[in-house]
């Protein structure tokens, strides 16, 4: 099939962007999207032009590194997949793609497609963690904990960390990547002791990167490549409003 | 040169504790004055620097992916082994020891593979103490499965994503400390040289990759954790990212690289479809525990299935032969990954392949949907299955999926003594990036199992050791080792951004992978490897002639990085033939066809090559030099491995 790509072109973080279109032609239906873009920049690279930059790894859907807004969706418009797990036989001959990065004030571009997302690195660091050291740990089979929760836990814990949720949504919220990683510790044991400041922590860093507020449209969830649930955001402001109260609490003591 | 393993003296079940208690400590007040350089993020890399912050030391680690969290390890999809016994069904250290030994084909080192299993049971501890979601029984329990080639149930997992999980656990513990300030993270950030001062290894050249920025960064010590080298064959399951450049860096410094041949052919991966595939992706072979691996019986019933005359789920049952069922009574599907795909070879070969290009074999549960229903079924493989599904168009619960080998893992890395040392002191070596405990060939599940096993539980020991020896004197970047390594790696980067040829970086390695695949790949002779010799040779002098390389060093470079990797991803094809043509014998991964059983099984020369094959770097463009480190079995008889 033959393809039309209309595509953002940045050359680094401080330039202004444009789109620019391409021509695809001659494109396999068993071709990924990201092996249709390899296509597109060897063809680029043979006239000596600037290949299209866009951030992939695995290419199997679970490094989180791809990230393309496609005709407006993240990650496209498939449901419960990733960039590279998109294949060609999703669009139709003559079709017109356009490809955006994320667009999300957080997330500023570095180069055409790719975008800087180590303001969810920094959420993680403030407090995603069971603090634990190597070593000196019980048995694992000396903590039981039911199938039901672990099961939940471990749907909380699929977060590939990509971040579509964010760029879903309309006010750049970071709430449902934020919410899995304290769902997943606040419904396990092991996460107990450090539950309250855990939620603390990662919930003042999300806002100290400048990501919005969670206004329950629920397209995060509709897009998340994991199918992460919005009833993982619930989870998070129970945990967060009680952390405030235990805090005032604490402060009342003293 | 003598290799000193530095294996301890005694009992094996006594070595790793007993030199545990010989190996020097680091005065607590004095490990803050170490920094320790960590290159790679996976579970290796994470492991072991968050476990070295813990105890004290400063670490500066480095990935080229956009977070840590991104490292291949993610992809890792079917569990990880550990000697618990949780089962009762007989397993225990020894056997998982044993197990490894053997499946390795004997040549694996006792005391390094003896370690592994003894510390496995503590990796599993360590993990669901940090939160890691495993599967789980009814009764809350940890749940286990059988994996690939083992007859018992010791195999962790969290549904299709094991990797994913452990390297998240691994990513919260190294997130800790970078929290408390012990670890400096950088990421976007390739190493392109190490720093040797006196012999020994104290620092890295490294080139951030949004700015092109080349940095020079100090340490008393230097662990690679940067992962194998499959994407030497082009296609692979390996991330696009993946590279040997680190490795090979290092080793034209003076680490020697041991058993570049030991490649390993993952069974179950997705067929190629065409020429623009840009890489395979494997399904967990936990698959193989219910499906049931087939091809039709002749020639004639594939050419039809091929061209579509006729269905798949037509064929009748005396029509589909189950050739590892046939061949392999005791062990049927469950076979090794390396027994398994030469077996699905040799089948397209005979010309009895399917799906469209005849490159494929079926993998069928129709049995295992009848038998368990299809929502057991779902539970087990569902995220596998929709994967297929996605990638293939065909619904795995109606059709039987298709499969084909596609490289996976490399066993052979830079050589290490028993302290994850390599040959250029101060550098360790850890997980796929070393060479040291399959042998020649891992046994499923057993990665994962190593690199945090490496990261974890080895080095924050064996570092220890060389640190206390060396003494905390402060060390920096001032020593004019380190301008003249930066001048080289700049000079290099110099050389690659003039390339102004006519064929892409993209071209030369897919070609590159071509000539490994053929000649280097599942089945070896002396013909095709001297032949490939040549190709090699030649594709070296034409990529340095004609590649393409475009833009400039100062910015966010893809062409550039690229030209970097492949180029020494030639060198690194160029040694691999040579250690394939050098062993010739069959064992493991490695496949000799001068040597074979009658029954066209692997055979092995022990007589000949119970060695490790250490080849030592000693100039451009000059050979090679072959080190040997005889390997001495004292608890374990070398036997042919016979999975009848």
């Amino acid at each position: 099939m033959n393809l039309t790509l209309k595509v953002w072109r940045q050359k680094n973080a401080s330039t202004k962007g444009a789109f620019v279109t391409y021509k695809a032609d001659g494109i396999s239906a068993d071709m990924s999207f990201l092996e249709m873009l390899d296509v597109v920049n060897e063809g680029l690279i043979h006239k000596g032009e600037d290949p299209i930059h866009f951030d992939h790894d695995c290419r199997e859907g679970i490094c989180g590194m791809c990230s393309l807004y496609i005709n407006g969706q993240p990650h496209g418009p498939k449901r419960a997949i990733t960039t590279c797990q998109l294949h060609m036989r999703t669009f139709h001959d003559g079709q017109t793609i356009t490809i955006e990065p994320w667009r999300a004030g957080p997330f500023p571009v570095i180069k055409d497609l790719a975008v800087d997302r180590s303001a969810f690195d920094r959420i993680q660091r403030a407090g995603g963690y069971i603090s634990v050291n190597t070593g000196g740990v019980p048995d694992a089979n000396e903590i039981a904990i039911s199938k039901v929760l672990a099961d939940e836990a471990f749907n909380s814990a699929t977060c590939i960390g990509c971040g579509a949720c964010v760029a879903a949504c309309k006010n750049a919220s970071a709430m449902l990547f934020v919410s899995a990683k304290i769902s997943q510790f606040a419904l396990l044991p092991q996460g107990q002791p450090e539950r309250y400041n855990r939620a603390m922590a990662m919930v003042e860093q999300m806002d100290k990167e400048g990501f919005g507020s969670c206004t329950n449209t629920g397209a995060c969830e509709a897009e998340c490549p994991k199918e992460i649930s919005l009833t993982n955001i619930g989870r998070m402001n129970r945990d967060y409003f009680t952390a405030k109260f235990l805090k005032e609490e604490e402060e009342h003591k003293s | 040169m003598i290799l000193d393993a530095k294996i301890p003296a005694g009992p094996l079940a006594e070595k790793w504790s007993k030199h545990k208690f010989n190996l020097k400590l680091v005065n607590p007040a004095n490990k803050r004055k170490y920094n320790v350089i960590v290159v790679g993020t996976g579970l290796a890399g994470a492991s072991a620097a968050a476990s070295l912050a813990e105890l004290g030391y400063n670490v500066t680690a480095f990935c080229f992916q956009d977070s840590p969290r991104r490292a291949h390890s993610i992809a890792a999809q079917g569990g990880i082994n550990a000697a618990k016994n949780y089962r009762n069904d007989g397993d225990s250290v020894y056997r998982l020891f044993y197990d490894t030994i053997k499946g390795g084909d004997y040549r694996a080192r006792e005391g390094n593979v003896y370690r592994l299993a003894e510390v496995s049971v503590n990796i599993i501890d360590q993990c669901v103490a940090q939160g890691v979601p495993f599967a789980r029984e009814y009764g809350g329990l940890l749940d286990n499965r059988s994996f690939g080639g083992a007859q018992v149930s010791r195999t962790f997992y969290a549904r299709g994503q094991t990797g994913q999980q452990l390297l998240l656990g691994a990513y919260s513990a190294l997130n800790r400390q970078i929290h408390e300030g012990k670890v400096k993270m950088y990421t976007r950030t390739e190493m392109l040289d190490v720093v040797v001062v006196d012999g020994k290894a104290q620092g890295i050249v490294t080139r951030n990759l949004v700015t092109g920025a080349i940095e020079t960064h100090a340490g008393h010590a230097v662990l690679l954790a940067t992962g194998g080298y499959g994407n030497v064959f082009y296609l692979s399951t390996n991330a696009m990212g993946c590279n040997v450049t680190a490795a090979w860096r290092a080793h034209k410094r003076g680490a020697f690289f041991a058993n570049p041949c030991y490649t390993q052919i993952h069974p179950t991966c997705i067929p190629v479809t065409g020429d623009h595939q840009s890489k395979l992706t494997l399904m967990s072979e936990s698959l193989r525990n219910d499906g049931r691996v087939w091809a039709p019986k002749t020639v004639e019933l594939a050419q039809k299935l091929r061209k579509g005359e006729l269905k798949v789920t037509d064929l009748k049952e005396e029509d589909r032969d189950y050739f590892l069922e046939r061949k392999y009574p005791s062990f049927g599907n469950l076979v090794p990954r390396d027994v398994a795909s030469r077996n699905a070879k040799e089948v397209v070969d005979e010309g009895k392949g399917v799906g469209a290009s005849g490159v494929a074999v079926y993998l069928d549960f129709a049995e295992s949907i009848a038998r368990l229903g299809e929502d057991t079924v779902r539970a087990k493989y569902g995220n596998l299955f929709d994967m297929y599904y996605q990638i293939t168009d065909e619904d795995p619960y109606k059709v039987p999926m298709r499969i084909y080998p596609a490289v996976h893992y490399t066993m052979g890395g830079l050589w290490v003594d028993y302290n994850l040392m390599t040959t250029l002191p101060g550098l360790y070596c850890l997980g796929e990036a070393n060479f040291s405990d399959h042998g020649a060939n891992r046994l499923g599940a057993s990665a994962l199992m190593q690199g945090l096993a490496d990261g974890y539980f080895v080095v924050p020991y064996t570092v220890g050791d060389y640190l206390a020896t060396i003494g905390p004197k402060p060390i920096d970047t001032t020593h004019p080792a380190f301008a003249q390594t930066k001048k080289d790696v700049e000079d290099r980067i110099q050389q690659l951004i003039a390339l102004k040829g006519t064929k892409t970086v993209d071209e030369y390695h897919r070609e590159l992978g071509h000539i490994m695949w053929e000649y280097c790949g599942m089945a070896r002779s002396a013909e095709g490897l001297n032949k490939a010799k040549g190709l090699i040779a030649q594709l070296k002098v034409d990529f340095w002639k004609n590649a393409i390389v475009l833009g400039e060093n100062e910015e966010f470079n893809s062409s550039l990085e690229k030209a970097g990797r492949v180029a020494d991803f030639i060198e690194l094809g160029a040694l691999m033939i040579e250690d394939a043509l050098n062993r010739t014998e069959s064992c493991g991964g490695h496949f000799r066809v001068e040597s074979q059983t009658e029954e066209g099984e692997a055979l092995r020369d022990d007589e000949h090559f119970a060695y490790v094959a250490a080849w030592e770097y000693t100039g451009e463009d000059k050979p090679e030099v072959l080190n040997k480190e005889p390997l001495v079995f004292e608890n374990v008889k070398l036997t042919q491995r016979s999975y009848k």
